[in-house]
Parts: C-alpha cells; structure tokens; sequence
C-alpha cells in the first residue's frame, strides 16, 4: 500500500505564552475523505493555517506524499497543490465565475489575458463540481449567485490548481441548505474518486458520518483520536471532543404554555414570507424548519420589523400590526440575527458596548451612559453565561465564535426579553457552546419567555421545541408536538417529497 | 429579568475569571504600558511632543518662544473646530467635504448680515444656522437617499460654494467686524490673564463638550455603534437615518463656528476662502486615529492632529524652510500616522 498523502507528525505551534497546538499526528490517504473534528479554540484554525501556508510550525514534521512539505507562503501551499476552501468563502463578487477560477494564474500572453484558455480551464474545472443539468455559467458575476453555487465556484477554483492534490473544505455546509448540502456531497464523494485527498472540518457530526472516512480529534491543541469513522459511535466522538460526557445534551424543564405574544394571520413580506399564520405562546419554544431560503429569515425579520409587511394581521405583546425596530425592542421582543459577524455583532466595538447596545437607558440618567455602568452590566451576563473573554473591554471581534455567539444572546437577556426570536442560534459554534445556549433557551421557556427558534439543524429543533412548523417557498405548515416528528417528516415536508 | 436561563454550566468558573487577570496587572508597569498603548491618541501626542521639541531646539530664540504657543494655538481654531464635527462624521463611517466651502459661506453670510446692519450676535447666528442647515440636508439626503456620503458632500461642495459666490457677488465682502476681531486677535493689556484669545478658549470648549458627547451620551455611542456596524445598529433599535442627520447637523454646525472663527480673522466675507480645508481637516481627524471605515476616532486625537499641521507649519517657517517642504512633511506625518495605528491594532 503506498504512503499516506498528507501525514503529520507531532506538529507543535505557539503563539506567544499560548499553546496552539500541543502535538498534532494524523495520516490523510488519497481518495478519501476525512473528517477533521473538535471544538473551536481545540487547535483546528492554526492547522488549518499551517496547511494552507499562512503560518509556520515550530516543531514537527508535515509530508506530502512522502516528501517534506513545509509552506511559507499560502502561495507556496497552493502551488504544491494544498488548496484550502474557507468558511467565509474569498470570491471577488463583482468578476466573472471564470475569472475567479483562473484568478493569480490567468492564461496570458504577453501580459494579455487568453480568454479562449480562460474559458476552457473554467468550463474543465466546473465540469467537475457540477452536473450538467446544473451546469454554471462561467459567465455569471459571481456576486449575482446563490451561497452554494459560490461555494462550488470556489472549490472549483481549488480544483483548477494545476497539481491539487489535497482539497481542505473548512465548515462547508454551514450556509447551505439541505438539498445542496447533497449537491456538495456528492461533489465531493465524485472528487474522491479521482483520487483527492479531502480534509472536512464541520461542527455537524451527523454530516460527518454521512461524508467522511476517516477522523482525527483536537482538543487543546493535541489529537485525541484518529482512525477510522466506520468503528466509532458519536457519542464516543462527542465525548473525545470535549473530554467529558454529553449526559444530556437538550435539558427540558417542565414548561407550561401560557397567553399568546404573537398571533399572525396571512403575515405576507415582500417575496417571503406569503401567508403565513401561527402563534406563539409564554413558556413554549416553538421551531421553524425549512430549507435556506424557504423565508424563516424573512417572517423573524418581518414580526421585527426590519424587513416589510406587505399584507395580513399581525399582534405582538398586544399590539397590532408592523411596527419598527425600536418599539419592538421597547414591546420586549428581541431577536438574535443569523449572521454574527455581518449584522449581529460590531465587531470592533467592546464586549461590553455590544452587549447593551440594546438598552442604554438603563446605564446612567437622561441620555448619558456611564461606562462604569456598562462594565458591571456586561460584566454580570459574562458570569451567567460563561463567556470567555479578557474582559468586558474586550472587542468582540476577538472572541471566539460560541462566545461571540453568547454575547449576541446576552444583548438579549440584557434587554429583559420577553419574546425571543432566534435565527441559526448554534450556527457555526462548538458542542460546549451549543450545549449552554440549548441549557438556556429551556431556561427561558421554564421562566415563561416565549421562543421562535430557526434552524437548520434538524436534531437540534428536534430536542429543543415544544412544536414545530416547517416553511416551504414562503409557505408555513401547521405546528405540530416536536414529540410526534422526527428528522425524516420534517424534510420530506421541507422538500415537499 | 429572572435568572432562569442563565445559569453557569459547571466546568465553567476557572475560566470565567480570567479579567481578574487584567485588574492584576492594571497596577504594574506592564498594566499601565497596554493601557496606554491602547489610547487611540497617545501614539499623536507623543508625535506632538516631538515635532514641538525638535523644533523648539532648532529654533530656540523665535519658536519655543510662550508666544508663539499662542499664535499658534490661534491657528489651529479653525481647523481644529471643524475637524470636531469631522472626527463625528467619521467615526459614523461618513465623510463630509462640504465643510471648506461651509466656512466661507459663513463668513459671506456674516459680512452680508453685518453690512446690512445686524447685530453682532444676530450676524453670527445667521452664519451658524446657515450651515448648519445646510448639515441637515446633507445628512437627511445621506440617511435616507442611500447616496455615499462622499457623492452627497462632494456635491454639497460645490453647491455652498456657488452659494457663498452667489451671495457675495463674486467677490470679497468688507464688513466692520464690530468686535468680532477680538475672538482670535492679540489680547488687550487688560485681558492679558486670560492668556489666550476668547476664540482659542471656545475651542477648548467645544472640544471637551464633544469628548463627553462622544464618550459618555446615549448618542454618541450610537455614532460608534453605526460606524462599526450599521445592521447592527439598526437591529438594536438604534434610529440610524436621525443619529446620522445629527451627525452631519453637528458638522455643518461646526463649521458655521469655525466660518465664524475664519471672519475674526479676515475680517471680511470672501467666497473664494478654505478652499480644500476639509482636507487639511480630514488629515486631522486621521492623523488623530480615525478610521475612514468607521467606527474609530476621538475628537482630543483630532484636536492633537490639527495642533501636529500647525506646529509643522510654522516650524518650518521658523526655520526658513520653504512651503513645500512642509506640505511634504504633513503628508508624510498622515501616513505615518495610519500605519503607525494598524501596527497598534495587530497588537494581540
């Protein structure tokens, strides 16, 4: 049998005092998938970075097919054919899918681009990322395209690497929905087959077993386990991840339905949501399921108020009709966007700024905010929390995602909340983090909060609701007990199978 | 609200004190280095200090003369008002070029106003409002035509500028300055404690209103919170289009007052004047640590950017340096300045 395509052995980084990574050994093979698995802050950045050429190690050993691999450079990295597709995909929206494909290594001559060659390397690379019923345009702005397509787009440009050899997918299926988190899958099971060797980090373990081979565990910054995924259950990975047992990952207290805070009647925006009617009562959480793009986005932002309403009867803690952010806010509805880094945080500004953005009045008399104020406030929900920070000084940005996570959750117990509105609450974040937030979401619900939950991670609406309601094109099916559904019914209703 | 859902998951309390760690080390000297490191206008101030030094040992008999202190304190009032309201703007992730061509429409406007036989106050109220005015418009048509703020005050520009040509016909404006002149002229022997000119005090004012507005006010937050991120601004209630005409409102008001400032001086209305101050304006701001994309900035960093442009140029006046040298020198000090404050940001 040859020798595995990508090995580490003992890899050791350290950033200043920290311990990045402690000792890292893994055997990638080719033509096979494998998972790269553990929580954030385990070590799996600075690998990933060290791959790509973006940082070097200071010990250990790294071969690529059997020789040295030690990359200065992300240029260096790609060259010898380790191409690394990021969470936050790095296309420039407003150029041509071709010449983002063939962007850095445009066929040229004489400094003159060969748009025939341009073409025909684009067309051979997308060849390979889609099928030809689903073909993309390799003339389309890459800014006018879907998430998915983007991301195809950009494995793509990894695949046109003249010797790629290694392909690196950092939590691909985060933004897709369900059928495309087919459609990528099968990209790269066909990949595979040509022999690639496929690193896949992802937070989903279901979708790792459905993908992936092979795994390899981090935590703090060392592997914890490696081999095969076919011998392992996940619970035995869970639990090498964060070192103890998930005995009980979705808490339920007892929970009692109580007035209704929000009834909609034919709520319709302007494409999505159209027609929508539900209620939601004190003391339940309620779940909406869906493919991306189905509109659960859209109905969350419409009963705040940041996107229109185009037609139907809306009541909210009383009131009638659409109404603005600001006397949402004041009503006691809050609402946690899915996007963290784009619209949910500032990141620039403090912890402790981003925290009680929402409510300053409370901070100092007419008008004033005291910081000292502000400090003790943000300072009280990083306890409660168990927010990781330097304090509450610290800006955001530096904060890993499930705190930053956290934070964009305390705004909302900051403001005193009644109605929560929580879009992709997990999304992106570690099991620890995820498991505090679903302790907290049953802590709301026990308190009599009422909580609207997206989600498009179907375990998770499952442990977490009271009901839930699937929406489809904008359409929304009737709540029904979480007890009486299971992930199959709820994506045959999604995809209307 | 009740503590319900927030209740510390166990495993959790070792690192949940880690800004005790922090509090530690306020008191050593490692404590007090970061924290003043991390003062967005240490690294200008120091900068000041220099250049004043370096010229003051170069120059030792004219320049670090105490009167020259107050020349000099005396020509940073107009730019150092107006890059007040600019350092708002900007922090707010806007810009505002209209504020050259706002400075010589007031001083049109007041010339005109006193000529026609208005008070004193009445003159320079007219001045203020103008542009003040003419700061709503920009920012309502900023807040609420989703046009770039460069393209909205780029076009206000020009249009105050015509207006002030317009108003004067062309041409300069004589006017008795009826005491105006004494904002910023040398001071009379029996006003000699207050040791600067009224105007420079006014500035001073103006200043520290606007470092408490910008720091400690429900408004002044929202500024940094819009800079920093606007959907996030919007998703927390904030009422982003009416923070953003106060913005704009407070810059053209600033500039009124520095139009004001501009007339003690000339002591007439003159159209064609401050033609590209909101450059040397915005070189302040930057010079200072604001950020062209928002979200940073402090109004003493811009006050010690504009004292930075002045005391380079007379300097180099002091020292027989020709004009061009020191337009070279400044643009240098503005890069400088920039790359100075990323390499602060890296600091982890």
């Amino acid at each position: 049998m040859p020798g595995p395509r990508l090995a580490a052995k003992d890899v050791q980084k350290a950033f200043g005092a920290t311990l990045a990574l402690a000792g890292v050994s893994f055997a990638i093979e080719p033509g096979r998938v494998h998972a790269l698995i553990g929580e954030n802050g385990a070590g799996k950045s600075t690998l990933m970075s060290i791959l790509a050429g973006a940082t070097v190690p200071d010990a250990g050993e790294l071969t690529l097919d059997g020789a040295a691999f030690r990359p200065h450079t992300p240029e260096a990295a790609r060259r010898a054919g380790v191409a690394m597709v990021h969470q936050e995909l790095s296309l420039c929206p407003h150029l041509s899918v071709e010449e983002n494909i063939t962007l850095g290594d445009e066929p040229a001559r004489f400094g003159f681009v060969q748009r025939a060659e341009m073409r025909r390397r684009a067309v051979a690379a997308l060849g390979r990322v889609s099928a030809a019923s689903t073909r993309l345009s390799a003339d389309a702005r890459v800014g006018d395209l879907p998430p998915s397509a983007q991301q195809l787009v950009e494995i793509a440009r990894a695949l046109a690497l003249p010797k790629c050899r290694v392909l690196i997918l950092d939590e691909p299926t985060s933004s897709l929905g369900a059928g495309d988190v087919d459609q990528l899958f099968s990209v790269i099971r066909s990949v595979c087959a040509e022999g690639m060797a496929v690193i896949y980090i992802s937070h989903f373990l279901e979708e790792i077993h459905r993908i992936a081979d092979d795994f390899t565990v981090l935590r703090d910054g060392e592997t914890v386990g490696t081999g095969a995924l076919g011998d392992v259950t996940t619970g035995a990975i869970v639990e090498m991840m964060v070192g103890r047992t998930v005995a009980q990952l979705f808490p339920r207290s007892p929970r009692t339905a109580g007035e209704v805070v929000i009834a909609a009647k034919d709520v319709t925006g302007a494409v999505n949501p159209q027609g929508v009617s539900f209620v939601l009562r004190r003391g339940e959480v309620l779940g909406l399921a869906g493919l991306v793009g189905s509109g659960r986005t859209e109905l969350l932002r419409c009963l705040f108020g940041l996107d229109g309403m185009k037609k139907g009867e809306l009541r909210v803690l009383g009131i009638s009709g659409f109404r603005a952010p600001p006397l949402r806010i004041a009503q006691g509805v809050g609402f946690l966007s899915e996007d963290r880094k784009g619209e949910g945080l500032a990141t620039t500004l403090s912890l402790a700024e981003n925290l009680t953005l929402s409510r300053t009045r409370s901070l100092g008399p007419a008008g004033i905010v005291l910081p000292r104020r502000r400090a003790a406030a943000a300072q009280k929900w990083m306890r409660a929390l168990a927010i990781r920070a330097r304090g509450a000084d610290q800006p955001v940005g530096e904060l890993s995602g499930g705190n930053q996570q956290k934070v964009a959750l305390a705004r909302l117990l900051h403001q005193d909340a009644d109605v929560y509105l929580l879009d992709e609450p997990t999304r992106g974040i570690d099991v620890g983090s995820k498991a505090q937030i679903y302790e907290l979401i049953d802590g709301l619900a026990a308190a009599g909060k009422a909580v609207l939950v997206v989600s498009s991670y179907l375990p998770e609406l499952l442990g977490i609701c009271d009901r839930i309601a699937v929406m489809r094109r904008g359409h929304l099916g009737p709540a029904r007990p979480a007890a009486e559904l299971d992930e199959r019914a709820v994506l045959m209703e999604a995809t209307g199978a | 609200m009740s503590d319900g859902g927030a209740r510390p998951p166990d495993g959790e309390h070792e690192k949940a004190g880690l800004g005790d760690v922090a509090a530690a080390n306020s008191a050593t000297w490692a404590g007090w280095k970061s924290r003043t490191l991390a003062v967005p206008w240490f690294g200008p101030l120091a900068a000041l200090a220099l250049v004043y030094l370096l010229f003051a040992l170069l120059v030792p008999d004219t320049f670090a003369r105490s009167t020259n202190l107050v020349t000099m304190a005396r020509q940073t009032v107009v730019v150092g008002i107006a890059s007040v309201g600019m350092t708002m703007v900007i922090v707010a992730g806007g810009i505002d070029l209209s504020v050259g061509s706002s400075v010589a429409l007031a001083t049109v406007v007041i010339a005109r106003a006193l000529n026609a036989g208005a008070g004193t106050f009445m003159a320079v109220t007219m001045g203020i409002a103008v542009c003040a005015l003419a700061g709503v418009l920009v920012g309502a048509a900023i807040a609420f035509g989703r046009i770039t703020p460069f393209v909205i005050s780029l076009g206000a520009m020009t249009i105050l500028r015509g207006t002030a040509k317009g108003l004067a016909r062309e041409q300069k404006i004589d006017a008795d300055a009826r005491g105006l002149d004494g904002l910023l002229g040398v001071l009379p022997a029996d006003k000699r404690w207050m040791v600067f000119p009224p105007g420079v005090w006014l500035f001073a004012v103006i200043a520290a209103l606007f470092v408490a507005i910008l720091r400690y006010t429900r408004f002044g937050r929202h500024v940094f919170a819009i800079g920093s991120n606007e959907r996030t601004a919007r998703l927390c209630g904030i009422r982003v289009e009416a923070v953003k005409i106060g913005v704009y409102a407070i810059s053209g008001l600033l500039a009124g007052v520095a139009g004001v400032m501009e007339f003690a001086t000339l002591t007439v209305g003159d159209p064609t004047d401050s033609v590209g101050l909101e450059l040397e304006v915005i070189a302040a701001a930057v010079i200072g640590g604001a950020s062209l994309l928002g979200g940073e900035g402090s109004v003493i960093g811009s006050v010690v950017g504009a004292s930075l442009m002045t005391v380079i140029k007379t300097g180099s006046t002091h020292l027989g340096l020709p004009n061009w040298v020191e337009e070279v020198v400044t643009g240098g000090i503005i890069v400088t300045a920039v790359a100075l404050d990323r390499l602060r940001h890296r600091r982890p």
